[in-house]
């Protein structure tokens, strides 16, 4: 597959604050790359640089095989060939839905536009709803006319800048999964900037894992859970705790909860310190178990009780058990380990 | 950047003169009549403070917190004076009250007296210059102090009154601390109008500063001394200017709560009821109905000899250049506006405060910071291509439209920016990107979307500027082309002339002008309103 957008050693700075340091990614024609991470990580510097809102201060950006954005010269945004979804969506409330998605169209004949605004209007559903105004729709409808507007011009990439967040939270993985099908459909190159990690799950193809301006992982949402890069993206992506530990043999280490077996990380020897990721699932409750642990807070979650527990030892780890088993704060239980993909780090 | 520093060579140029030296006439100016023009710009500012306060708070109390009959056409109608031009409104009651007015001839007939048996007060006085600002700009007082009244918290009352305050002592020891930025900012403002205005102290003979700059320039000839006059009536203006920007500023910390409910209104009765019909009524009257009957009477009279081609003529002048400095001030606050939206650097903010600065300056200043390097300039055109094409190109500039223009844009270009920036501010600034990104240049985003969700605060603006400058006197008046006349020059000519009923019709097209912005102004008032159950329009 050709390559749709490359990002190389992209640096963005404000003044004297470095927001993006460094960055280099790729990203295939047809794909969906999601930018991921917590809020002033700078990933909503990274896109609206490839849109051009933003010059970079170092490296440069690609589209297609044309450079877009470089400290040298940066095309305005109007010369890009890009479409953006906004996170208020910023539908012109003076204009229909129909005259919305016929806005970037004006090159356009007249016959062409108005086939494509029914193609789009078709893919998005609202058919029924072309000469409704902005303020006469729901917040779901919204988004879909905005994603319409951006992509009728048949861009060359559409950026969509956490266009989930004004959403309930129930809606946004039924929205996410609605706008996905509607960019496969269009065979759209597409990346999408959120700081949920079950959106971008959803959504995306591939991922980016980003915090303090620099790329942390690029990796499927199954990698990033299962086998996290670094401290960062074990804690950041899931749930689960980080315990200390140290490699008695290959193989082998030792942990407060007990010897886990598994592959040390390269370069450890024997005796090297390790931090080794928990997850909730990793730990089961285990009536048999000699281990025990006390409750020290639980959450229902419907099917599972998610417990925090506190061992012997005074290290405290997540487990997920069946909701049938519903023991009390101060309770003691019995767990054991039971890790299928161990994540360990070299201290 | 450019149109700051154009807009701000006026009050460079008075400035600069300060420093240059004394000439023998403000030496003698110095020795004469310069106290007189101090004590007199200060006891008239003095005046019409208590005169502006008194009717402006008292009627935006009794319309914000208490019912009586008739009080939703008072909210509205006590705006209507602003309307009326304070010129006009004085020789309207010169005419009435004047010796040979109906008024005292009346007075004569009935008991007989002749001239000099009895005591009537003098119209054209200091006394009667503040009673007639003081009816026509108390309305920028009522404005503020009435949005302040009604954004109070209406908790904080209560609380007053539940700890044995009584209604009075609620309003003096609460409400009115409370409101007192908006109450201060809004006489800064009509202060700010004392001091410029020309009209109705020049029809009165006295000497303030604005008589003084122009009988030093036109009876004395000497620009410098004229000039001088001018800084010192800048220094009391720009005092007042910081005292209303501070108080503003003020007014943002004085909200107590966000909690707003409906407000108790007190239902008042009988004689009550009565007193305050009468308290908000007068105002009205005196400041509008009454002078308006007047000039309806009048211009009926006269209406067959006064309105014929020239004053057709004089209307046409009047609503072209009128529209004309609109336009032009409505495309450079787009200009401004958009600049500022688009690079939010340090200098261009600090352009768009410079030349938003006029409109606290008189017109007459302008007119003299405008006409002295404007004269310069022709004078060195004219010099140059005579010197070098042996043409001479004469005045371009200075008296011409291009001068009474420019002083236009000097001094209402805030009114328009201030508009036309609330407007961009109101339109998210994703409006723009997205916009961007559908492939649209930013100028041809301000066509497509900026301006057409922006049409009604255009329009606003549009007409508020067409009527200041419809209204203004001072600056056409110094700055028109020979044998050029407007509806408000006219109007003042006649009157001065003693024509008063003949100045009618021409007054009459002004207030009739005037009162299309204060219906603007009360719509809105009317609709926004925190507490009250908002028509809801999701936008």
């Amino acid at each position: 597959m050709s390559k749709q957008l490359e990002v190389n050693k992209l640096s963005v700075s404000f003044g004297k604050v470095n927001v993006i340091n460094d960055i280099s990614f790729s990203l295939a024609a047809g794909r969906i790359g999601c930018i991921l991470g917590p809020s002033g990580c700078g990933k909503t510097t990274a896109l609206r640089t490839i849109a051009g809102f933003q010059q970079p201060t170092k490296g440069y950006v690609l589209l297609g095989n044309k450079q877009i954005s470089s400290p040298q010269k940066s095309l305005p945004p109007e010369k890009r060939n890009i479409g953006m979804v906004f996170q208020d969506f910023a539908l012109f409330p003076n204009l229909t839905v129909a005259d919305n998605i016929r806005f970037g169209l004006r090159n356009w004949t007249t016959d062409a536009q108005q086939k494509r605004i029914d193609e789009l209007l078709e893919l998005i559903g609202l058919k029924h709803l072309a000469t409704a105004y902005s303020h006469q729709l729901s917040g779901g409808q919204q988004q879909r006319v905005a994603l319409a507007r951006a992509m009728a011009p048949k861009p060359d990439i559409l950026l969509l800048d956490e266009p989930f967040s004004s959403m309930d939270i129930d809606l946004r993985e039924q929205l996410a999964r609605e706008v996905r099908n509607i960019l496969k459909q269009e065979n759209i190159t597409a990346i999408l900037v959120t700081h949920d990690q079950h959106e971008a799950f959803v959504m995306a193809d591939e991922i980016c894992v980003m915090h303090d301006g620099i790329i942390q992982q690029h990796d499927t949402g199954y990698n990033l859970y299962h086998k996290p890069a670094n401290k960062f993206v074990a804690d950041f992506i899931g749930q689960g705790v980080i315990i200390t530990g140290e490699a008695i043999d290959t193989g082998k280490i030792k942990t407060e909860l007990g010897i886990i077996e598994g592959s040390t990380p390269e370069g450890c020897q024997p005796g090297c310190k390790v931090d080794v990721l928990i997850r909730p699932d990793d730990v089961i409750h285990d009536d048999e178990s000699n281990e025990q642990a006390i409750i020290i807070d639980k959450a229902f979650k419907g099917a599972e009780f998610l417990y925090t527990l506190r061992t012997r030892t005074g290290v405290e780890v997540l487990c997920l058990a069946p909701s049938h088993h519903n023991h009390q704060i101060n309770e003691s239980i019995g767990i054991r380990l039971d890790i299928d993909h161990l994540v360990v780090f070299k201290q | 950047m450019l149109i700051a520093i154009l807009f701000s060579v006026p009050t460079l140029t008075i400035f600069t003169f300060v420093f240059q030296p004394a000439t023998d006439t403000w030496q003698h100016l110095y020795d004469t009549v310069l106290t007189e023009y101090l004590t007199n710009s200060a006891l008239l500012v003095m005046g019409v403070s208590i005169g502006s306060l008194t009717l402006g708070v008292s009627t935006a109390w009794l319309t914000s917190l208490c019912t009586f009959p008739g009080k939703k056409i008072f909210i509205w109608a006590l705006l209507l004076p602003l309307a009326m031009p304070a010129y006009i409104i004085a020789y309207t009651y010169t005419g009435m009250f004047d010796f040979a007015g109906p008024v005292q001839t009346l007075l004569r007939e009935l008991t007989g007296w002749g001239y000099g048996d009895y005591w009537f007060p003098e119209i054209r006085s200091l006394g009667g210059a503040i009673t007639m600002l003081s009816l026509v700009l108390y309305p920028y007082v009522y404005l503020l102090a009435r949005a302040a009244f009604l954004e109070q918290s209406v908790c904080v009352l209560e609380v007053s009154r539940s700890l044995g305050c009584g209604p009075w002592c609620s309003f003096y020891r609460v409400a009115l601390p409370l409101a007192r930025p908006a109450i201060v900012a809004g006489l800064s403002l009509a202060l700010m109008e004392t001091l410029a205005d020309y009209g109705t102290v020049s029809y009165f003979g006295l000497g303030v500063f604005t008589t003084g700059i122009f009988r030093t320039w036109f009876g004395l000839g000497d620009e410098t001394a004229a000039a001088k006059l001018a800084a010192l009536l800048l220094l009391f203006v720009f005092t007042l200017v910081i005292i209303e920007r501070g108080s503003r500023k003020q007014a943002r910390y004085h909200h107590t709560s966000n909690k707003y409910s409906q407000l108790p209104e007190y239902q008042l009765t009988g004689l009550r009821a009565f007193t305050a019909m009468l308290i908000c009524f007068l105002p009205v009257f005196l400041g509008f109905l009454l002078p308006g009957g007047q000039l309806a009477y009048w211009a009926g009279i006269t209406f067959d000899e006064m309105v014929d081609a020239s004053f057709i003529r004089l209307t046409m002048n009047s609503v072209l250049l009128a529209a004309s400095a609109a336009i032009l001030s409505l495309a450079l606050a787009l200009i401004l506006a958009y600049g500022k939206r688009l690079m939010p650097q340090k200098s261009v903010l600090a352009a768009v405060r410079i030349s938003g600065m006029g409109y606290a300056i008189p017109g007459t200043v302008i007119a003299v910071g405008i006409i002295i390097p404007f004269a310069w300039l022709d004078n060195t055109i004219d010099a140059f291509t005579r010197e070098h094409f042996n043409i001479s190109t004469g005045l371009l500039l200075s008296g011409t439209l291009v001068a009474v223009l420019f002083a236009y844009m000097v001094r209402f270009l805030a009114v328009s920016l201030q508009t036309v920036e609330s407007g961009l501010g109101k339109i998210k600034y994703s409006m723009d990107d997205a916009a961007r990104s559908l492939g649209y240049t930013p100028t041809e985003t301000l066509r497509k979307i900026h301006m057409p969700l922006m049409k009604g605060t255009l329009l606003t603006s549009l007409l508020i500027v067409f009527v200041d400058v419809m209204k203004e006197l001072p600056a056409t008046l110094i700055l028109r082309p020979f044998n050029f006349n407007t509806l408000a020059v006219r109007a003042f000519e006649l009157a001065s002339d003693e024509r008063l009923a003949d100045s009618a019709s021409a007054a009459i097209m002004i207030v009739l002008a005037g009162l299309i912005p204060v219906i603007l102004l009360s719509k809105s008032i009317s609709t926004s309103r925190a507490g009250h159950v908002k028509a809801t329009r999701s936008q």
